[in-house]
C-alpha cells in the first residue's frame, strides 16, 4: 500500500524510529535496518554492516594465492563454489593457464548445482518471510540431496575449497555423474509442486506483486546484477554475454522478468526468474554431463603461482549477481591487493531507494526477494 | 572500443585531463580534473559508461582508488586511477553521476583513510563508529586497547 | 442447572450448609472445563506439530513417550511431547523486561484466559449438558469472545517493545473488523431458527434441516463465518500480529515460562470455542451425520417424506458429545491445513478483505435470506 497525499494540518503525527536489529528472524544474518516510520509506512531505510566483518581483504594480504581460497569460501558462504571459482577465473588470468577440458566440464557442473542450491534457498527463506512456511521445508529438503552430492564429491557440505587454481583438488568419484542425473530427474518432478504452492497462489501474489519495484534506470544506476537485475527486464547474464570458462558451448536461455502479475522489477518477477533460472541450470547440467570428456583434471596445476606484475579485474557470474575481483599483484606469490566487489553489497544499496512508502511487512518482502548473504557484504 | 580507441576519442575532448603510463591500461587522472573525465565517460554516446562496477582504494606508497568502469551498450570497460599522497588525501566524489559509488566511497574511506569531497554521507560502514585508524593501509599497526579490551598479540593458543 | 442440582445435594445433605453446598457445585465444571482446555491444548499443540510435519514433508515429534508407552516408529511416537513442553514452561525463569509495566504484563495473560474461560460456560455440549442455559447464548458468547482483545492490547503495551506494539495495534484492528461479519452471519442464522438459544438453534435443525444447506446463501454465509473465525482467533493466513517472521511472537515476544503457556492455552481453547460454535450453528451440533443425510431427504421432497423419524443411528446424549468434538476436530484440522498452505496477508490486504469484501457480501446475505425465508 502506497502512502497517497496526506493532510497534516489536523492530525499530528511523530516519526517513529524502529530499530530491526542484528538479531531478527528476516534479515538474512546480522544486518541492522534503522527505519524511520510513520505508523506502518516507511519513511527512510538505513542499514547498518559490519557486524560480519572478518577483515578478509586485509588477511588475504599475507596469505599465499592458493591459500585464499578457504576464505573465498566464507564469504557467500551459501554459494561457495562460485566464490571459489570466480576468484581462481582471477587469479588464472593473471597466469594465462589453458586449462584442460574435463577440468571445466566439472567446474561447470559443480556450479550449476550450486546455483539450484543457493536459488532453493533463497526461494525457500522468501517464502518463509512472506509466511508459507511449507515451502520451506520443500526446498530444503531438495537442497539436501544436492549437498549430499557435494559431501560424496569433497567431504564438506557447506564450505567446499574443491575449485583449486589450475584445477581441482581432486577428480570426480564413481558414481557422481549418475547420482546426478538422478537428482535432476526427481528434483524436475518438484518444480510443478513449487510452482503450485506459491507461484500462482493468491495470497503470495498479493504480498509480492507491485511490492519494491526496481526500474532499470535505478538497477543500473546502482549497480543491481544477477537476477534482480534480469527481473528488471535487461538482459544481461555474464555467463552468455561474457562467457568465462566453456559457458558458450552450451544452450540456454536467460530468463527475464515480464511483469506477468505485476509491474516488471517486482518482487514476484524478482522470484520467478530464480524458479526459471533453476530450470536453464538443469538444462546446462544435462547437456554438460552428457558431454563430458576424459583425462587429468590437474594436468595444468602449476607448481608455482606467481603471477607477473599487473592487475586483473574479472567478473563472474555467482547465484546472487555480478562478483568482481580486482587484484593488485607485484609479481611475488602474494597479492599486494585483493579487492572482491561482491553483488549483494549492491544490490543491498538500493534497499532505501525502492521501499519508502512501503508497509513494514513489505521490507521484509523486499529484503527476501534480493536475496542477500551478509557474509558476502561485509567480508 | 578497445583502450587505445577510448582514449584516442578522449584524447579528442579532454586533451591533458588525463596521462596513460606505459605497459598499463588504465587512465590516470588528477583529482582535479575527475569529475569532469567521469561525468564525459557517462555521458558521451560513443563511450556511455553507465555502470560503476567496482571502486578499489589501494595503497601502493601513494593511496589511490581505482574506477572499474562498464557499458551496458558498448560492452567495454576501461579503469581509472586517481592517486593522491598519503598526507591529504581527498579525491571528489562521483556518487552524483553513479549513485553505486556512494557505498564504495564509504568502504574506501573507511579502509584507508580517503576522503570524498561532496560525500553526501561518509562514515564508516564495515568498521565500528568508533574505530581508530585506517586498517588497509600499509603501515596500519593493530591498536594495543580497543574501548578497554586488550587485543592479544601472542596467539599461539588460539587454534 | 447449577442451582437445580444444588437444591438436590442440599436436600441429600441436609447437614452442610447451602452456601458450601453451592460454591462445591460451581467448582465442579469450572475444574472439569479447565481440565478440558488443557486436554485440548495438548491434543491439539499435539495435532498441530504432527499434521504441519506431514504436510511439510517430515516426521514431527517422535521421542517423548507417555508414562511407559513409548509409542511406534510409524506416527505415535511423540505423544508425551506436549506434555513435557508444559511441565518445561511450568518451570522455566519468569522474565519481565526492566521497563515494562509490570502489573499489566502480568495481568494481560489473566485477561485472556478468563474470557476463553468464561465463554465455554455458554457452549452447548450435547441436549441438555451445558453449564449455564443462557436465552441470549449466541450474543452472550460473542461477547465474551471479544473480551480477549483487552489482553491482547495490555500485552502488546505493556511489554515496552515497539514491535510488541505493532503486534497489538494490529491485532486489535483485526479482531474488533471481524467481529462484523461474525455478528451478521449470526443474525442470519437467528433469524432462521428464531432464537438466540443455542440448544434451541440446534432443535430447529433437529426438526427441520441442517442450516448449512438451508439454502445456497447460508452456504456462502458459512464460509464467510469460517474466514471470520479465523481472523478472530488470529490464525494464519491472517496471524500477522504474531507473524512469527516479521515480528519474532508479535504480541507475545517478552513473554516465557507459565505466562506464555497461558497465551497458548487460551489460543487454542478459542479454537475449540469457535470450532463449537460454528459446528452449533451451521453444522448441526451434535446431530448426527445419519440425521444430515435424513433431514436433507425430507426437506428435498418438502415434507412428504418422514425418515428421519424412523432412521435414527448415533442419535442420542452421549453420541451427541462425540459429534459435537467430531465437528469440533474437522473443524480445527482445516484451521491447521490452511495456516500451513497460505503465506499470510498484509495488514492493509487483510482489512481491505473484511471491509471491502466480508462485509458486503454479509450484508448482501441477510437480505437475500430474509427474502427466502419469506417465499420458503
Amino acid at each position: 500500500m502506497r502512502k497517497t497525499t496526506e493532510d497534516k494540518r489536523f492530525l499530528k503525527t511523530e516519526e517513529m524510529v524502529l530499530n530491526m536489529g542484528p538479531q531478527h528472524p528476516s534479515t538474512h544474518g546480522v544486518l541492522r535496518l534503522k527505519i524511520w516510520t510513520d505508523g506502518e509506512i516507511v519513511n527512510h531505510i538505513e542499514p547498518h554492516l559490519g557486524y560480519l566483518h572478518r577483515c578478509f581483504e586485509k588477511h588475504c594480504e599475507s596469505l599465499t594465492y592458493e591459500q585464499i581460497i578457504p576464505f573465498t569460501d566464507r564469504c557467500d558462504y551459501l554459494a561457495s563454489m562460485h566464490m571459489n571459482h570466480g576468484y581462481v577465473l582471477a587469479v588464472e588470468k593473471l597466469l594465462d593457464i589453458e586449462l584442460p577440458e574435463r577440468t571445466e566440464y566439472v567446474r561447470v557442473i559443480i556450479s550449476e548445482l550450486q546455483r539450484i542450491a543457493s536459488h532453493l534457498m533463497a526461494i525457500g527463506t522468501f517464502s518463509l518471510d512472506v509466511g508459507g512456511i511449507t515451502p520451506f521445508t520443500w526446498t530444503f529438503r531438495d537442497r539436501e540431496r544436492i549437498l549430499d552430492l557435494f559431501e560424496t564429491l569433497c567431504g564438506a557440505r557447506l564450505l567446499y575449497n574443491y575449485i583449486w587454481i589450475g584445477g581441482l583438488s581432486h577428480d570426480l568419484p564413481k558414481r557422481f555423474l549418475e547420482k546426478t542425473t538422478e537428482f535432476l530427474d526427481y528434483f524436475e518432478t518438484q518444480i510443478p509442486e513449487y510452482n503450485q504452492i506459491l507461484t500462482g497462489n493468491k495470497i503470495f501474489v498479493e504480498r509480492t506483486a507491485d511490492v519494491g519495484i526496481i526500474t532499470k534506470e535505478v538497477a543500473l544506476n546502482y549497480g543491481v546484477s544477477g537476477p534482480n537485475l534480469r527481473a528488471s527486464g535487461i538482459d544481461w547474464d555474464l555467463r552468455k554475454n561474457e562467457p568465462y570458462s566453456i559457458y558458450d558451448k552450451f544452450d540456454f536461455d536467460v530468463p527475464l522478468g515480464k511483469g506477468t502479475m505485476g509491474s516488471i522489477g517486482d518482487s514476484w518477477d524478482r522470484y520467478y526468474v530464480r524458479m526459471l533460472e533453476m530450470t536453464e541450470s538443469i538444462k546446462i547440467l544435462r547437456q554438460a554431463i552428457g558431454s563430458i570428456p576424459s583425462g587429468d583434471v590437474n594436468a595444468a596445476r602449476p607448481k608455482k603461482v606467481r603471477p607477473k606484475e599487473g592487475e586483473v579485474y574479472s567478473r563472474y557470474e555467482t547465484a546472487r549477481g555480478d562478483l568482481g575481483i580486482y587484484i593488485l599483484s607485484k609479481g611475488k606469490n602474494m597479492p599486494h591487493r585483493l579487492k572482491m566487489r561482491s553483488p549483494c553489497f549492491c544490490n543491498l544499496s538500493v534497499l532505501n531507494e525502492i521501499s519508502a512508502d512501503w508497509m513494514i511487512s513489505d521490507v521484509i518482502t523486499i529484503l527476501g526477494s534480493l536475496d542477500i548473504v551478509l557474509g558476502e557484504i561485509d567480508r | 572500443m578497445n583502450f587505445s580507441e577510448i582514449a584516442d576519442h578522449l584524447n579528442q575532448k579532454l586533451a591533458d585531463k588525463f596521462v596513460i603510463k606505459d605497459g598499463l591500461d588504465v587512465l590516470f587522472v588528477q583529482p582535479e580534473n575527475l569529475l569532469e573525465v567521469m561525468s564525459f565517460l557517462n555521458s558521451d554516446k560513443s563511450t556511455s559508461f553507465d555502470t560503476l562496477l567496482c571502486i578499489t582504494a589501494y595503497d601502493d606508497k601513494i593511496l589511490g582508488s581505482a574506477y572499474n568502469l562498464f557499458s551496458l551498450e558498448e560492452k567495454h570497460y576501461i579503469e581509472v586511477r586517481v592517486e593522491v599522497d598519503r598526507d591529504n588525501p581527498i579525491i571528489p566524489t562521483v556518487e552524483s553521476i553513479w549513485k553505486a559509488a556512494n557505498w564504495h566511497e564509504r568502504e574506501a574511506y573507511d579502509l584507508f583513510g580517503i576522503k570524498y569531497e561532496g560525500h553526501s554521507d561518509l562514515r564508516r560502514i564495515l568498521l565500528p563508529n568508533d574505530w581508530e585508524g585506517y586498517p588497509l593501509r600499509k603501515d596500519f599497526v593493530t591498536p594495543e586497547f580497543y574501548n578497554g579490551m586488550p587485543v592479544p598479540k601472542d596467539k599461539t593458543d588460539w587454534e | 442447572m447449577i442451582s437445580s442440582i444444588a437444591d438436590q445435594l442440599s436436600q441429600l445433605l441436609p447437614q452442610v450448609p447451602y452456601e458450601i453446598l453451592f460454591v462445591t457445585v460451581v467448582l465442579i465444571p469450572g475444574t472439569l472445563l479447565f481440565l478440558l482446555m488443557s486436554v485440548n491444548a495438548l491434543i491439539a499443540v499435539y495435532m498441530e506439530r504432527k499434521v504441519s510435519a506431514f504436510m511439510q514433508d517430515r516426521i514431527g515429534p517422535m521421542e517423548v513417550g507417555i508414562f511407559g508407552f513409548k509409542g511406534g516408529k510409524k506416527f505415535w511416537g511423540g505423544i508425551g511431547q506436549t506434555l513435557a513442553d508444559a511441565i518445561k514452561l511450568l518451570t522455566k525463569e519468569d522474565t519481565i523486561p526492566k521497563d515494562a509495566d509490570s502489573k499489566l504484563m502480568i495481568l494481560a495473560p489473566f485477561i485472556i484466559f478468563t474470557a476463553a474461560f468464561l465463554t465455554f460456560i455458554g457452549v452447548p455440549f450435547s441436549e441438555g449438558i451445558v453449564v449455564s442455559d443462557f436465552n441470549i447464548g449466541l450474543v452472550y458468547i460473542l461477547a465474551m469472545s471479544s473480551v480477549g482483545v483487552i489482553g491482547i492490547i495490555l500485552a502488546g503495551w505493556s511489554s515496552n517493545n515497539k514491535w510488541s506494539l505493532y503486534g497489538a495495534m494490529r491485532s486489535a484492528a483485526q479482531v474488533i473488523s471481524y467481529e462484523i461479519p461474525i455478528g451478521l452471519t449470526a443474525l442470519l442464522v437467528i433469524m432462521i431458527a428464531g432464537s438466540l438459544n443455542l440448544q434451541d438453534i440446534v432443535s430447529w435443525q433437529a426438526n427441520n434441516r441442517w442450516i448449512i444447506i438451508h439454502s445456497p446463501f447460508t452456504f456462502v454465509a458459512f464460509f464467510i463465518f469460517y474466514i471470520s473465525l479465523l481472523a478472530e482467533t488470529n490464525r494464519a493466513p491472517f496471524d500477522m500480529p504474531e507473524a512469527e517472521s516479521e515480528l519474532v511472537a508479535g504480541w507475545m515476544t517478552e513473554y516465557s515460562g507459565f505466562r506464555w503457556a497461558l497465551f497458548f492455552l487460551s489460543e487454542y481453547a478459542s479454537m475449540l470455542i469457535v470450532s463449537f460454535i460454528a459446528s452449533i450453528m451451521f453444522l448441526g451440533g451434535w446431530l448426527s451425520p445419519v440425521h444430515f443425510i435424513t433431514s436433507t431427504i425430507d426437506s428435498l421432497s418438502f415434507g412428504y417424506l418422514n425418515t428421519k423419524q424412523y432412521i435414527t443411528f448415533f442419535d442420542g446424549t452421549l453420541w451427541g458429545v462425540f459429534w459435537m468434538f467430531a465437528k469440533a476436530s474437522l473443524l480445527i484440522f482445516v484451521m491447521m491445513w490452511v495456516r500451513w498452505t497460505f503465506p499470510r496477508l498484509r495488514v492493509d490486504q487483510l482489512m481491505d478483505l473484511c471491509w471491502k469484501y466480508l462485509i458486503p457480501f454479509s450484508m448482501a446475505n441477510l437480505i437475500f435470506v430474509s427474502i427466502w425465508e419469506l417465499i420458503f
